[in-house]
C-alpha cells in the first residue's frame, strides 16, 4: 500500500468517525416558548432541514398557534403530523401555515414530517 | 425560480439529461455528443443547479442540525459524481456527468408520481366535509330564510325539501320522508325518517318535506366527529412501525458510513481506479431508500382506514388493526347486539284482533316494557284501542286488571290464571311458548282467559348470517347476558352462537370479557350504551354505531351500519390492511437489505453489479411502489368481504 492510499484510508475513516460523532453524539436541540398574548399563545417554527425550534413549549389551557413555514424545498418535508392530535397538515413551501392545537392535556407530545423522519416535541404544562 | 415544483423540477432535469440518456443507451452504435465532454459539462451543471440544488439545500439545513434524510443521500451522491467530474475533465480522465443528471432526473421523476400518489390517499377523508350543504333554509319568525351554514344554531327549525341536503344534525318536528344516509353511515338502503327521529347532517333528503329541530352544528355534529376520528386514525402510529422507526432514524448516516467504506475498499483494498470506487460508492447512496420505510405504514394506514371509513366502519387507529390480527373469540353482547333489543309481540294465540286489542285497551295505562311491546303490535295492525279501560289496576308480580264496556278484563302472567279459568289447550301452549324461552302474557275477559301473547326480545334478522361469516372465518363467538341461562341457549341455538354466558350482571360483564383475556385476545361487540367497561377491556371494542357518542367514545372499530354482519366485515378488513403494512414494510425492508450490497459491488466478482443512474431509478420506484401497494387497498371489494 502506498502513501496515497495510506492518506485516503485514514481520511475516510477519519471521515465516519466523524459522521458517526456528528449525527449520533449529543446535541443541544434548539427550543422555544410560545409567547402569550390576550389569552392566545403563538410561535413560529421553521421548516428547513428539521424543525426550529424543534422542542416547543406550551401552557396549558391557553389556545394556541403554531405557525409553521417551510422554506426546504425537500418533499420529505412538506407534511407535518401530529398523531396524537389527528392533524396532517400540508405545508407550502414558503407560506406560513397555522396549526392549532388542543392545549387541555398536559404531557409531552410529538410531530414528524409526513415521512416521519424529521420530528418535534410539544410540551403542555 | 425560487419555488419550483418538484414537476417542474423534473421537466428541466429531463430535458438537458436525455442528449445524455440517449449517448448512453446508443453507446454500442458509437454515438457522441457533439463538443464531447464540454456539452456533457454544460448540461449537468444546468441540471445540477436546477433541479439538483433544492436537494443540496435541503441537505445541508438538515446537517446543520444533526439531521440527515433522503435529500442527503442524493445530494452527496449526485455532487460527489460532478464534482468528480469536473477534476476528471480538468486532468483529461473519462468523466460521468451523465450519472449526476440521470440520477437527479430518476429521483424527481420517483417524487413526482409519488407526490401525487399521497395526494390521493390522504385527500379521501377531507372531501367527505365538503358534502355538506353550504346553506340552510331556517324558519326565522315564522319565514323561511336562506343562511349559511355557520349560522345555524341549536334549536332552531330547519326546513328541508325532497332532494336536498340536510344542513345539521337534528329531530325531525314535522312531515316525513325517506333519507339517503350512504355518504355517512354507508348503508346503501334509505332509512325512512318520521317525526321524532334523528337525521344526520350531509344526508339526502328524498321523497318528503320535512322540518327539523337542529340538535348539533359545526364541529360537534355526527359527520365532523368522523372526520376527526378518520383523520386520527390516519395518522396514528401503528406498534408495528416502532422498528421502521428506529431503523429510518439511524438509516441516513449509516448509509453514508457504508458508502465510505465502499470507496476505501474498492480503492484503497481491491485497487480499483479512483473512478470505479467513486461510481460504487455513488451507487450505494442514491440506491439506499429511506423513504420506502418511512412510508409503508402511514400510506397503508391512511387508504385502509378511509377506505374502511366509506363502507361505514370507523377504525379508531393503527394499533387496533394489529390487536384483530390476533383475535381468536369474539363476545357479543345479547340485548340489543344479537336481539333487537327490544321486546316484540311474536304469537297471538285465540281471536288475534281481539284479544290484542283488548290487552292494547288495557296496557296503555301501562309503563311496562312488555305493555309496549303489545301496544305497538295493535297499532300495526290498525287495531281500535282508542278507549282506555277504566279502574285501572296494577297487581304487584302478576298483572294488571280494568273494565272496558263495564266487562272486567285482565292482562298478566301466569300466576294470574289461578283465580281465573282457562282452557286446558291453553294451559298446553302456555308451556310450549315458555319452552322457546318466550314470556308468556295472559288475557281475560270476566274471568275467562281468552288468548294469550308470547313476546320475546327477538334475534335480528342478519345475527344468524354474521355468526356464520364469523365461524368461516375461523373466530369462536361467544354471548354474553343477564338472561337465565334456558333463554339464552335458545337465542344462541336459533343463531349459530358457540358458547354462552348467562346470568352475568351488567357490571360484571367487562369482568367475563378480562377472564376470557386470559386465554388470548378477543373482541368484544356491544352496542356501546351500557357496555363501554367491556368494550374498553376487550382487546378490540367493536361498538355498534347508531352514531352514539358513547360508542365513538368507547369502541375501537365503530359499525356505522349497525349491521351484525360488518363484524366479520370489519375483522376481514383490519386483516388485510394489517397485512398489507406487513408487507410494505417487508418489501421496503428487503429492498434496501439486498439492493445496497448490490450497489457496492459485492456481487461483482460474479457479474451481478449496479451502475448509479440505475440505483437512481430503482430507489425512485421502491418508494413509489409502496405508495401504490397501499392505495391497491382501495381495490378491495369490501362488501364481498363477508
Amino acid at each position: 500500500m502506498d502513501l496515497s492510499k495510506m492518506t485516503v484510508l485514514v481520511a475516510g475513516l477519519a471521515l465516519v468517525a466523524f459522521i458517526l460523532w456528528w449525527f449520533f453524539g449529543k446535541h443541544q436541540v434548539s427550543s422555544g416558548e410560545a409567547q402569550a398574548t390576550d389569552g392566545r399563545q403563538e410561535i413560529d417554527i421553521l421548516v428547513d432541514g428539521g424543525y426550529t425550534p424543534e422542542h416547543v413549549t406550551l401552557k396549558q389551557g391557553v389556545p394556541a398557534t403554531l405557525n409553521f413555514k417551510r422554506t426546504d424545498p425537500s418533499g420529505c418535508l412538506d407534511h407535518v403530523v401530529f398523531s396524537d392530535f389527528g392533524i396532517n397538515q400540508a405545508l407550502p413551501q414558503d407560506k406560513s401555515v397555522a396549526v392549532s392545537v388542543d392545549t387541555s392535556k398536559p404531557g409531552d407530545y410529538t410531530w414528524a414530517c409526513g415521512m416521519d423522519m424529521f420530528h418535534g416535541q410539544l410540551t403542555i404544562k | 425560480m425560487k419555488t419550483m415544483t418538484t414537476q417542474q423540477r423534473f421537466i428541466v432535469s429531463l430535458i438537458f439529461s436525455i442528449p445524455m440518456l440517449l449517448q448512453m443507451i446508443l453507446m454500442p452504435l458509437h454515438f457522441q455528443l457533439s463538443g464531447g465532454t464540454l456539452t456533457e459539462f454544460i448540461l449537468a451543471t444546468i441540471v445540477m443547479a436546477v433541479a439538483g440544488r433544492p436537494f443540496v439545500h435541503s441537505a445541508w439545513s438538515s446537517f446543520k442540525k444533526h439531521h440527515a434524510n433522503m435529500d442527503t443521500l442524493v445530494a452527496i451522491g449526485a455532487s460527489t459524481a460532478y464534482l468528480y467530474s469536473i477534476y476528471a475533465m480538468l486532468v483529461g480522465r473519462p468523466v460521468f456527468f451523465e450519472v449526476a443528471a440521470i440520477v437527479v432526473t430518476f429521483i424527481l421523476l420517483g417524487q413526482v408520481f409519488e407526490e401525487r400518489m399521497r395526494q390521493n390517499a390522504s385527500g379521501a377523508v377531507e372531501k367527505l366535509l365538503d358534502l355538506q350543504a353550504p346553506d340552510a333554509e331556517v324558519i326565522r319568525n315564522g319565514q323561511v330564510v336562506t343562511v349559511p351554514l355557520e349560522e345555524v344554531q341549536v334549536g332552531d327549525l330547519v326546513q328541508v325539501k325532497p332532494g336536498q341536503k340536510i344542513p345539521v344534525d337534528g329531530t325531525v318536528t314535522t312531515g316525513s320522508s325517506t333519507v339517503d344516509e350512504s355518504m355517512v353511515t354507508g348503508e346503501s338502503m334509505p332509512v325512512k325518517k318520521e317525526v321524532g327521529d334523528a337525521v344526520i347532517g350531509a344526508t339526502t333528503n328524498q321523497n318528503g318535506t320535512i322540518r327539523l329541530e337542529v340538535s348539533q352544528v359545526g364541529d360537534q355534529t355526527m359527520l365532523a366527529q368522523i372526520v376527526d376520528l378518520v383523520k386520527k386514525a390516519q395518522t396514528s402510529h401503528a406498534p408495528i412501525q416502532n422498528l421502521a422507526d428506529r431503523v429510518s432514524n439511524i438509516f441516513v448516516p449509516v448509509v453514508l458510513v457504508l458508502a465510505i467504506l465502499t470507496f476505501l475498499v474498492w480503492y484503497v483494498f481491491l485497487n480499483a481506479t479512483l473512478s470505479t470506487a467513486l461510481v460504487f460508492a455513488v451507487s450505494v447512496l442514491v440506491i439506499a431508500c429511506p423513504c420506502a420505510l418511512g412510508l409503508a405504514v402511514p400510506t397503508a394506514l391512511m387508504v385502509g382506514t378511509g377506505l374502511s371509513a366509506k363502507n361505514g366502519i370507523l377504525i379508531k387507529n393503527g394499533a387496533v388493526l394489529e390487536s384483530v390480527s390476533s383475535v381468536k373469540t369474539v363476545i357479543f353482547d345479547k340485548t340489543g347486539t344479537i336481539t333487537v333489543g327490544q321486546p316484540v309481540v311474536t304469537d297471538v294465540i285465540g281471536d288475534q284482533n281481539t284479544v290484542l286489542r283488548v290487552a292494547s285497551q288495557l296496557e296503555q295505562l301501562s309503563e311496562h316494557p312488555l305493555a309496549q311491546a303489545i301496544n305497538d303490535r295493535a297499532a300495526e295492525l290498525g287495531l281500535d284501542a282508542t278507549t282506555p279501560a277504566t279502574d285501572f289496576q296494577a297487581i304487584e308480580g302478576r298483572g294488571v286488571t280494568g273494565k272496558i264496556d263495564g266487562q272486567a278484563v285482565a292482562v298478566g302472567n301466569p300466576k294470574m290464571a289461578v283465580d281465573q279459568e282457562i282452557a286446558p289447550e291453553l294451559s298446553r301452549e302456555i308451556t310450549r311458548l315458555q319452552g322457546e324461552t318466550k314470556t308468556v302474557v295472559l288475557v281475560s275477559q270476566n274471568q275467562q282467559v281468552i288468548g294469550l301473547i308470547a313476546i320475546q326480545d327477538a334475534p335480528k334478522p342478519s345475527s344468524k348470517a354474521a355468526m356464520a361469516d364469523l365461524k368461516q372465518a375461523g373466530l369462536k363467538t361467544v354471548m354474553l347476558t343477564g338472561d337465565n341461562q334456558r333463554v339464552a341457549e335458545a337465542v344462541a341455538a336459533e343463531v349459530g352462537i358457540d358458547q354462552v354466558i348467562a346470568d352475568v350482571l351488567p357490571n360484571d360483564k367487562a369482568a367475563a370479557v378480562a377472564d376470557f383475556q386470559g386465554s388470548g385476545p378477543v373482541a368484544f361487540v356491544g352496542d356501546g350504551i351500557n357496555d363501554a367497561p367491556a368494550l374498553t377491556t376487550a382487546a378490540v371494542g367493536i361498538a355498534m354505531g347508531s352514531g352514539t357518542d358513547v360508542a365513538i367514545e368507547s369502541g375501537d372499530i365503530i359499525l356505522m351500519k349497525n349491521d351484525l354482519r360488518d363484524v366479520a366485515t370489519a375483522i376481514r378488513l383490519s386483516n388485510k390492511i394489517f397485512n398489507r403494512i406487513k408487507l410494505n414494510l417487508f418489501w421496503a425492508f428487503i429492498y434496501n437489505l439486498l439492493g445496497i450490497p448490490v450497489a457496492a459491488g459485492l456481487f461483482y466478482a460474479v457479474g451481478v453489479s449496479l451502475s448509479p443512474e440505475f440505483a437512481g431509478l430503482a430507489m425512485a420506484f421502491s418508494s413509489l411502489s409502496v405508495v401504490i401497494s397501499s392505495l391497491l387497498l382501495n381495490r378491495i371489494k369490501v362488501n364481498r368481504l363477508a
